[in-house]
Parts: C-alpha cells; structure tokens; sequence
C-alpha cells in the first residue's frame, strides 16, 4: 500500500473508533457504559493526531503532543465521571442513566 | 502485501472488531473486557505510526490507569439488575441507523479528501521515531519543534510558512487542571460521614 492509502486506512480506523463511541453513548443505558463510549470516541481523535504526525512532517511534533494532552484530559475526565457516578449511584441506588430526571421540568 | 501493512490490517482490525463488541455487548463487564483490547491495539496502532513515546503513555495510562477506574467502578455497582442493562429493540435500531450514516459520511469525506502526504526521507523509514527527548523539548519549548513546515490547504493570503513554537504554557495550564480534577474526584467520592448534631 502507498503512503496515501495507508493514512487513509488510519482515518478509517478513527473514524470507526469515534462513531462506535458515539453509538455506545447514545444506547447504552449503564452510566460506566457511557463512560466507555467517551473514552472510544477520544481515542478515534488521537488516532488521527498521530497518523496525521507520522504522514506530515509539519506535524510531526504537533501531532504526538496532542494526543499526549488528549490523554492527560481523558484521565482527568474519567477521574471526575466515575465520582460522579458514584454519588449517583449512592444517592439512587441504580446506575440507570435513564432514572435521572429531577431535572426535567 | 509486505509485512507493515499486513501488521495493520491485522492491529486495526483486532482494534475496529473490540470497539464494535463494546458497543454491541450487552453486559457491562464484557464491555468492560473489550474496551481493555481495544485500547490495547490502539497503542499498537501507535507504535505502528512510530510513534513510541505516545504508544508507551497509553498503555500506562489508559490499559493501567484509566481502565482500572472503570472496572472499579464497574465492580462497585454491578449488582443484580446493573450488570445487563437491555437497550429496548427501537432503539438499537435508531442508534444502529444513525451510526451507519454518521460513519458513511465521514468515509465518504475522508476517502474523497486529497490529504497532503509529505515525502521526507525520514518518514519513509518505518523504523524512524521521534524520541521521548524531542518531545520534551516541545512541552519546555527550549528548542525548535518541527522546523517551519510548509502548510498545504491554508488560504491563500496566509503566510504559508508555520512558525516552530513550544508547548510550555499548554503544558503547564494542563498540568494544574489535572491537579485540580484530581482534588475534586476526592472531594467528590469521599465517605458520606452522617451530620451529628455535636452534644
């Protein structure tokens, strides 16, 4: 394969990775499930910041950097969601995402 | 087909296949499991585009940090009912729909997109990869990163050459915000202690 249609084999790949994540978010009714989605779809994103750092020598730092940022949010991210969940999930006893409505009007 | 790109179909597949398995698993621990591999051949994926330092970071903090959370806080509420949550049929099929068109649309722009691939000797090279120093010389911005490059693709009263910059204030603000999530997830999760009225 050609350098350009190994690039787009990665997009491809990340593309896959984000809309899996997606799709994950949107069914699944675990609030850890919705978790797994977020962290699917950041790393679609950084498969293309890197694959994007390996094609073009412009990026070549750029690229690694910020998918080295991207990782750092997604611990930060997934700190702060699971506590989340777990105040949910005392205050509810469940983990029903679906159950979290005090706030609708 | 040579041995690298035989190497990605294979990585990529095994990671395309386990993200497709977490969505459609219905069991939150198996998910779980499947996310572990997925994120596995994704820093595959990394050491493939040579890219080490990168590939090193999320194996240690995703497989090692990330994912431990998860299962964690899969085990602290997978009871009875939680384990397997069933999504009703109406909506797999809305959500399988939605992503079937989402992902048609974002192949069709990528395969339809002419992306700039440079041809720089030293990327040719599969095992060319940038060191962990260059990296770190980029987050202290002591040194030039990257060399002006010549952008492609910008308008054309852009200045078509980019600037070599450092990465220290980024470097710093995430740093702080990581320190500061990491104070709040404890506040967050801390033991309820019961109000007692003192006396």
């Amino acid at each position: 394969m050609s350098d350009a249609e190994l690039l787009n084999g990665y997009l491809l790949l990340g593309a896959l990775l984000f809309v899996c994540g997606v799709v994950c978010m949107a069914i699944k009714r675990n609030a850890i499930g919705i978790l797994m989605g977020v962290e699917l779809v950041l790393n679609g994103a950084n498969v293309n910041f890197v694959a994007f750092s390996r094609y073009n020598p412009s990026f070549e730092i750029e690229g690694q950097v910020f998918a080295l940022f991207v990782i750092v949010m997604a611990a930060a991210e997934a700190a702060i969601a699971l506590a989340i969940v777990m105040n949910f999930y005392n205050n509810h006893t469940t983990v029903d995402v679906d159950t979290a409505e005090e706030l609708k009007g | 087909m040579n041995p690298k790109d035989a190497l990605f179909v294979i990585v990529a597949s095994w990671t395309g296949l386990s993200a497709i398995a977490v969505v459609v698993s219905q069991n939150i621990v198996r998910s779980a499991a499947w996310l572990l591999f997925s994120l596995a051949g994704t820093a595959g994926i990394y050491f493939l585009l040579g890219a080490d330092f990168v590939g090193a970071t999320q194996l240690i903090v995703y497989v090692g940090g990330v994912l431990v959370l998860v299962i964690f806080g899969v085990m602290l509420t997978a009871q009875g009912p939680f384990i397997s949550l069933k999504t009703s049929t109406g909506d797999w099929g809305i959500a399988g729909l939605v992503g079937l068109i989402f992902l048609g649309v974002l192949s069709s722009s990528i395969l339809f997109a002419s992306w700039p691939v440079a041809s720089d000797a030293r990327m040719k090279d599969a095992a060319y990869s940038k060191s962990s120093v260059a990296l770190g010389q980029a987050f202290l911005g002591i040194k030039e990163v990257s060399g002006p490059g010549n952008v492609t693709s910008f308008p054309s009263n852009a200045p078509r050459t980019r600037l070599p910059m450092g990465y220290l204030l980024p470097f710093e603000l995430v740093s702080v915000h990581l320190l500061v999530v990491l104070i709040g997830a404890a506040y967050l999760a801390r033991a309820k202690r019961r109000l007692r009225k003192p006396r």
